[in-house]
């Protein structure tokens, strides 16, 4: 105990010393991401993607004044509120100058109405993507760098058009993510002058599905579009309509995109399609490898979205000139679009000079960052065809 | 022909699967209603002692794939099953020789035994997740169909298909294996005949010497086997994962419930109505309407009478008016 004691009070001795005599300013970003519950999977390689922004930026030391970034993580629980909320209020009272958070819809709306609101700070979440976020009341204080699901919507109902299907039935998994995501589909499917037989939500983790593919199957369509998870109920679905004749091809969304489904199902879900987000930027790759060179997994989901959200803060607070949310808050939409030089993953300590020198710049970023409307990513999706057994990339939207 | 067709499509998407899922509840309420006939508490473990008895079984069926022993185009899991049905009596022996045994001695109330058995529950539940983890497991192999939609089709002309799996013709045949072996040993053995008379009074049979202890060992080894055909037959039918057996125990004890606990026969019509029910009530008749009704009565909308998403509380509507018109269950079971 005595040594260890020893061991930390050098260690704090050192770091302080480093800290004095490197960087004149130190900025702090909470990291708010769900570390627990049930994106606990996700969640690493998220917050490994801020820090690696912020550690890049430090290192080239041109951020205001060679400021230290500090990365501050805390916890989500992805579906806890009363939780979020909490470890929101514990940041700001650390001093964090931005928020990078939170991961689910839920808690993000939770923190944004009683967090950041209140105290005007700023929130850049990496991966919520409920509709209900774009119309929610937020000061100008919140952004995104993923795309909300209405925009997935838009582009099933584009996909579906270019393959000339005229009725889809419909089917999600019972949570606000697949509720939020069916309306979204269904709405701008029927828009584009399509039919839509039958809207029914399935519950998750259970083994019979019979019911619910029956009434799928009565009610008919061109292909039976299932928003709901792979692992779960979705995979379940499948299985049922294809075991009974029911449906030969499923519309797959993001949730349903993954190695597993092709493996489970097998050869009959060939000619099944789908889309997730992702862009065919070259800041994708460069990402991935950065990533792979620091020891995590770069295209594990949302990584690169929270890589980009670490990114959007400094670069904001650099235009500025200042680490205050009033003043660099309404920087955030000008460093991420046009005009200005591209900037990819990697180039951050670049930006920060041309920003320095009043230069303008558009940031790309690992996902081609392009906000939107009330701060949200346009969102460039990959058009996915199940192709002997494995998903291909077919196209990007 | 259009009769056909709306009798095939009713058989594809309703009769068949809740045929299926309906003898796989009727085995898992067997095993409840057994335990509550002759030991007269509602055993909460049940489900996962299916989860645990699958387990052992998907276990044995990866050891006998891995040496190349199949079963034809039947799945391994049979050939695997005798192994884990033995694995499973010898931990629920264990069970009761170390947990409710030292209850009976006790003469506990019955409630005390649920509250028991319910912690016996949440050990397996952690047991399987430690050993098999708690994700979903695949171990169906063989042949998948009996008869496929498309050749059905083609073979018929109809516009309908009927699709039959293996292991929906597998679970009717086994269930009704299993049940008549259980009912002959109940009606006709001696030792099925001192089961009987333990479960209808206790005194009188200590008095005419039956053994108690013997009794109870014989009930536990019967319900171990149920248990774990039924698991296995519905993680064949669909997949396995933990949870998902844990959540089975609702419908059983709703089909065991509504049969009349306690009541063997019961037991196996409450299965039956449970999976019926939950299929037929939320089915869209549009397709079948279409069929069978003359153009002019076509109906326009999908002519459903629940939304699926009500599936479960169909189970439990017809729970809460049996135990309110005839609490004692349609087969007359012992009051609950």
């Amino acid at each position: 105990m005595k040594k260890l004691l020893t061991a930390s009070a050098a260690i704090a001795l050192s770091a302080g010393t480093a800290f004095a005599d490197g960087h004149a300013k130190e900025v702090k970003l909470g990291v708010l991401l769900g570390f627990t519950g049930p994106i606990e999977s996700l969640a690493p390689a998220m917050g490994a993607g801020a820090e690696l922004a912020m550690a890049e930026v430090t290192d080239s030391g041109k951020l205001l004044d060679a400021a230290k970034v500090t990365p501050m993580r805390a916890d989500t629980g992805c579906i806890d509120n009363g939780l979020a909320t909490a470890n929101g209020e514990k940041l700001l009272a650390d001093g964090a100058h931005g928020i990078i958070g939170g991961d689910c819809s839920g808690v993000t709306g939770a923190i944004l109405q009683n967090v950041a609101i209140p105290n005007g700070m700023v929130l850049i979440s990496p991966s919520a993507t409920s509709p209900g976020l774009s119309t929610m009341e937020d000061n100008g204080l919140f952004f995104r760098t993923a795309p909300s699901d209405a925009r997935e919507g838009q582009v099933m109902a584009a996909i579906l058009q270019d393959r000339d299907i005229d009725s889809i039935a419909l089917t999600y998994t019972n949570n606000d993510y697949g509720k939020g995501l069916a309306d979204a589909i269904q709405s701008s499917f029927e828009e584009v002058g399509g039919e839509v037989t039958i809207v029914t939500a399935h519950e998750d983790g259970k083994g019979d599905y019979s019911a619910e593919v029956a009434a799928l199957a009565s009610a008919g369509g061109d292909i039976l579009v299932v928003a709901g998870y792979l692992d779960q109920g979705g995979l379940g679905i499948i299985q049922g309509a294809l075991d009974t004749g029911a449906f030969d091809t499923f519309g797959l969304p993001g949730g349903m995109i993954g190695d597993s489904l092709p493996t489970n199902v097998g050869s009959d879900l060939d000619g099944s399609f789908g889309q997730i987000a992702g862009s065919d930027s070259e800041g994708a790759e460069i990402y991935a490898k950065m990533a792979s060179d620091a020891g995590f997994d770069g295209t594990s989901a949302y990584s690169a979205e929270s890589y980009d959200a670490a990114a959007l803060f400094m670069l904001a607070m650099q235009a500025a000139g200042s680490v205050d949310p009033a003043e660099y808050g309404a920087k955030v939409m000008e460093v991420a679009n046009a005009p200005g030089e591209k900037i990819n993953p990697g180039d951050l300590g670049k930006a920060l000079e041309i920003l320095a020198n009043g230069g303008d710049i558009d940031y790309e970023g690992a996902t081609g960052v392009e906000l939107i409307g009330p701060g949200e990513s346009a969102g460039s999706y990959r058009e996915i065809e199940v192709q002997d057994g494995k998903n291909v990339t077919v196209k990007f939207r | 022909m259009d009769f056909l067709n709306a009798f095939v499509a009713l058989s594809n998407f309703v009769l068949v699967p809740g045929i299926a899922y309906g003898s796989q509840l009727a085995l898992g309420a067997l095993g409840v209603t057994l335990i509550y006939g002759i030991l007269r508490f509602s055993n909460f473990a049940h489900g996962d002692t299916m989860a645990f008895g699958t387990m052992v079984t998907i276990l044995f069926t990866w050891w006998f794939q891995s040496m190349g022993i199949s079963a034809g185009p039947l799945p391994t899991a049979l050939l695997a099953l005798p192994f884990g049905i033995a694995i499973t009596m010898a931990l629920v022996v264990g069970t009761d020789r170390a947990v409710f045994r030292f209850y009976r001695q006790q003469k506990a109330k019955p409630v005390v035994f649920v509250m028991v058995s319910l912690g016996v529950m949440f050990m397996m539940n952690g047991l399987v997740r430690f050993i098999i983890g708690p994700g979903d497991q695949r171990f169906s192999d063989g042949e998948r169909f009996i008869i496929k939609a498309r050749t059905f089709k083609q073979m018929t002309g109809l516009d309908e298909g009927l699709a039959i799996k293996t292991s929906q013709g597998i679970t009717l045949v086994t269930a009704i294996i299993v049940v008549a072996l259980l009912f002959w040993f109940l009606n006709k053995t001696r030792t099925g005949k001192s089961m009987r008379a333990y479960s209808d009074n206790e005194d009188l049979a200590l008095l005419s010497g039956i053994n108690p202890e013997r009794v109870v060992m014989i009930t536990w080894l019967i319900v171990a086997a149920l248990a774990t055909i039924a698991g296995t037959l519905y993680g064949l039918d669909k997949s396995f994962k933990p949870f998902t057996y844990f959540q089975l125990l609702l419908p059983i004890f709703a089909a065991a419930i509504v049969g009349g606990l306690g009541n063997p026969l019961g037991a196996i019509a409450g299965g039956f109505v449970i999976a019926m029910s939950e299929v037929m009530i939320t089915y869209a008749w549009k397709k079948v309407a279409g069929y069978v009704l003359p153009e002019s009565l076509e109906p326009d909308g999908l002519a459903q009478l629940l939304s699926t998403d009500y599936k479960f509380a169909v189970s439990f509507a017809i729970l809460v008016i049996v135990l309110l018109f005839k609490p004692t269950g349609i087969f007359k079971g012992k009051a609950v």
